[in-house]
């Protein structure tokens, strides 16, 4: 038993990493048309995530390889329920990737320009289906003992769509508090501008959320079982609150350590009000996919979990490393002097 | 058209795709490992050229082998729910163990090692590219020991109503896969070799930068050879483990009918499934099929008769493959051979013919990797996993043709489009040649540690 529930956890864990890492990449990504006026501020803004970018992509795999692994029943009908939104994730991040390595390998006006419209496709497209995904995720799916009754058209409902608009005002607010922490001069003031003017909205959006989570899910229900796990939305908005208080000071490292830390919270509130359930259904208790009743065999979690508690903190220590090693700002000048720069 | 059929040509379709890119990757990372060692070693900055334009062409590349890989993770759940929900306690575990110890490094490293050239030290850069190379082989392991495991399903019992995994050392010491990954691993190194061998000779051709084109080909000629020489040898053992395991595996790709010991190897063979025998055959070598597979002549192979005809793969698309994939890694060998002995006598430029040929031989070890996947994989048809489950019970359940034949058409229309787009940028690049510019390379390149 402890070990599916330590599995939730690292699941949580990984989805929330993801989100955290890759929503700035994907931020940046759909900021970087509109916040770069020229091609050397454009290529600037590409070079801030290029070192990093497809390290943080695998925590989506990781995250993926995790639920086949673990609850292979949930990896099984989640994927295939979901088909086409994540038909649609898969070509956005295919294009996006290679839009990073192929748009800087020729000169052309309208090949950088195609290049740019499809980073900007590849970066806006993910933020938004993730968060249509995990709000119906939230609020369930219509399954029951038959199959899935639901499609496209129906994950697209009022709370599937909010969920979607705030993970992607959370990612352009999170890729804005990068830009502006990476770049300097001009571009930098432009993206703390734009951070903070975003911020109020971001703020309605997260409230909205709160809100309507009441009403669409029962994520409150552990939540009112337990009260001191309210700590939890409570600490979302007071790491909300403070982006807009460290923005206010200039301090931008600490205002992007704040949005980090509410993207994390964020899925904390969602997988806590989840728990047991990976994904409820809305037709039938029974037919919920839960940790216990989709999970692999205690042999197998074992193994895995081995897997994890040595390779996991590996990992982290040399994503340390190398965010060390490219802690500095990046300019234009370095930019248009390094011949294999993006 | 039902749903199963197109779920196999949509992941034919995505796999083949995949590996187009995988196995450069596989050989060229190592390859620019050891050009920047030599750098390194020599502080000849002919070998810091070599790596930074070798370098290009395996980033290209690389590029989109990590794209095209995130939809085969995603593929399992999405279009082989029942078989993901079957197996997952089994095969589960290796995928994500392979993101966990080698798409991290892998993804990571790649980061340093273009970006880094001047922010960390020679040696911490020459080792990124050391660890990609590393990890890029470590991923290979994961997935072919699952793979391995469809092959040859080892320490595994059904029960809960489906496949538990009860002894996870017999999955990474399957034999089946551990072969599987030597012999990948070595057709991947070949493309490289074939790679680099060939966009040398055309430059060498052209007469343009003869002692950086030389010493590429000089390292390329070496690590074809070894390769092409090991990878025949473990294919040699692959087969003998097929023949063990999958028999009508193997009497497809031998086009064998009856059950006989003493199998006769017929150089020339037409097989026909309909009538179940050969339309043709010629120039018979006498016991030699049967000590192919039993490493003796009076081993007795089973025959395609033996198996019920809804448990037999399509012998046709098998036994071709086959020998098609066989013929190249005969002529692997002979071509690297040649390669090496005109490469240590400094004759190149005296064998114009010679280096032509090997320019067109560049697509050959990718088609040969292509057969060995269908020989693979339509081999062990009709099952998904042998003697486990069939193929048409593996398929999800909830998707309709409708989203199965939007997404095959996706995939088929973005990734030719992408196909191109890469080809074109590799050939240019490759014949652009290397930059002449060192200033912008030598510069401060990190510091001494
Ligand atoms: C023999 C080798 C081999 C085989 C059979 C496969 N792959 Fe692969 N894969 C690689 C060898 C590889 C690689 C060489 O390691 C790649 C290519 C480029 C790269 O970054 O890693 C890669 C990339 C790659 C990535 C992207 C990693 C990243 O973002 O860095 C994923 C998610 C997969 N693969 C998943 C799969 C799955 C699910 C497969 C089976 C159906 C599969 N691969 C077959
Ligand atoms: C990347 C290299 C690979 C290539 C080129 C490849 C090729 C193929 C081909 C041609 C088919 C179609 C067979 C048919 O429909 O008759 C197929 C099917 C399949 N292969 Fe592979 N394969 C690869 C790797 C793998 C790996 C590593 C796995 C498992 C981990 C795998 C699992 C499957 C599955 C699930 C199917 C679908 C069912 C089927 O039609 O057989 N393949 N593959
Ligand atoms: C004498 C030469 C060769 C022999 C005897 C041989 C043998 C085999 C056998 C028996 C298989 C099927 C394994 C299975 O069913 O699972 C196979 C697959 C394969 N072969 Fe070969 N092969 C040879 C040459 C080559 C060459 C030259 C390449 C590429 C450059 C290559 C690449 C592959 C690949 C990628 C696979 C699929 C993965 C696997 O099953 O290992 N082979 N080979």
């Amino acid at each position: 038993m402890e070990l599916q529930i330590t599995w939730f956890v690292l699941w949580g864990v990984l989805w929330g990493v993801y989100f955290m890492l890759d929503g700035f990449v994907l931020g940046v990504g759909i900021l970087h048309n509109f916040l770069g006026r020229n091609e050397a501020e454009k290529r600037v803004l590409i070079n801030t995530v290029g070192p990093v970018w497809d390290g943080n992509e695998v925590w989506l795999i990781t995250a993926g390889g995790a639920t086949f692994a673990a609850f292979p029943g949930t990896y099984a009908l989640m994927f295939s329920y979901l088909y086409t939104p994540l038909l649609l994730l898969l070509f956005a991040l295919i294009i996006r990737g290679v839009s990073f390595e192929f748009r800087g390998k020729m000169p052309g006006k309208w090949w950088k320009k195609g290049w740019d419209s499809a980073i900007l496709l590849g970066s806006f497209l993910p933020a938004l289906l993730f968060g249509v995904a995990f709000g119906n995720i939230f609020s369930g799916l219509p399954m029951d003992g038959a199959g899935y009754h639901g499609s496209f058209l129906s994950l697209l409902n009022p709370y599937g769509l909010l969920t979607g608009l705030l993970f992607l005002l959370l990612f352009v607010e999170h890729g804005a508090l990068y830009i502006s922490v990476k770049t300097v001069g001009d571009l930098r003031s432009r993206a703390h501008l734009l951070a903070d003017s975003l911020w109020p909205f971001l703020l309605l959006a997260a409230a909205a959320f709160l809100v309507y989570t009441r009403y669409a899910t029962k994520l409150y229900d552990n939540f009112f079982n337990l009260p001191f796990l309210l700590a939890l939305p409570l600490a979302a908005v007071v790491a909300l609150a403070s982006i807009r208080l460290f923005s206010a000071q200039g301090k931008l490292l600490h205002a992007f350590a704040a949005s980090s830390l509410t993207i994390l919270l964020v899925v904390a509130i969602g997988v806590t009000g989840l728990f047991p359930n990976l994904i409820p259904s809305t037709l039938d208790p029974l037919s919920s996919l839960t940790i216990y009743n989709t999970s692999s065999s205690p042999y197998t979690l074992k193994i895995m979990t081995v897997v994890a508690l040595v390779f996991v903190p590996v990992v982290i220590a040399y994503k340390i490393w190398v965010y060390r090693v490219f802690r500095g700002v990046v300019t234009a000048e370095e930019v248009l002097q390094d011949e294999q720069a993006y | 058209m039902d749903v199963v059929i197109l779920s196999r040509l949509q992941f034919a379709v995505t796999s083949m795709f995949h590996f187009i890119f995988v196995p450069l990757t596989l050989g060229l990372s190592l390859m620019v490992a050891w050009m920047e060692t030599r750098y390194l070693r020599t502080g000849n900055e002919q070998y810091l050229r070599m790596t930074k334009f070798w370098g290009k062409l395996f980033l290209i590349n690389f590029a989109l082998g990590v794209v095209t890989g995130i939809t085969l993770e995603f593929q399992f759940g999405m279009n082989w729910a029942e078989y993901s929900r079957y197996v997952g306690d089994i095969f589960g575990a290796p995928l994500a163990i392979e993101a966990t110890v080698a798409f991290f490094i892998e993804s990571v490293f790649i980061g340093v090692w273009i970006f880094g050239w001047n922010k960390v030290s020679k040696r911490v850069h020459a080792l990124s590219i050391w660890l990609v190379a590393l990890a890029t082989n470590l991923s290979a392991l994961w997935i072919l020991l699952a793979n391995g495991w469809m092959q040859h399903p080892v320490g595994y019992v059904l029960r809960n109503g489906r496949a538990e995994m009860v002894d996870f050392l017999a999955m990474v010491t399957n034999p089946y896969g551990l072969l599987k990954f030597a012999h990948t691993l070595l057709g991947g190194y070949t493309v490289a070799a074939f790679f680099v061998l060939g966009i040398s000779a055309y430059h060498l051709l052209k007469k343009n930068e003869t002692d950086f084109f030389k010493r590429s080909f000089g390292m390329a000629a070496k690590f074809g050879l070894f390769s092409t020489l090991l990878l025949l040898l473990v294919g040699d053992f692959h087969v003998v483990e097929v023949a063990k395991t999958q028999p009508a595996k193997f009497a497809a790709m031998e086009s064998v009918w009856e059950t006989r010991t003493n199998v006769g190897f017929n150089v020339l063979l037409i097989p026909d499934a309909v009538n179940e025998s050969n339309l043709y055959e010629k120039f018979c070598i006498p016991g030699m099929v049967s000590y192919l597979a039993f490493h003796t002549t009076d081993g007795e192979v089973k025959g395609l008769k033996s198996f019920p005809r809804d448990e037999r793969p399509p012998v046709a698309p098998v036994f071709f493959s086959f020998r098609l994939m066989v013929a190249l890694g005969l002529f692997f060998v002979l071509a690297s051979l040649l390669a090496v002995v005109i490469a240590t006598r400094g004759t190149l430029e005296a064998n114009p013919l010679f280096l032509k040929l090997l320019l067109y031989s560049i697509p050959l070890p990718y088609i040969a990797n292509q057969l060995g996947w269908i020989v693979a994989e339509v081999g062990r048809q009709p099952w998904i996993v042998y003697g486990v489950m069939k193929t048409s019970d593996g398929v999800s359940r909830s998707i309709s043709v409708s989203q199965v034949l939007g997404s095959l058409i996706g995939f088929t229309l973005l990734y030719t489009l992408l196909g191109f787009i890469d080809i074109f940028l590799l050939v240019k690049f490759a014949r652009k040649g290397p930059d002449n510019d060192l200033t912008s390379i030598i510069k401060p390149a990190g510091r001494e540690v």
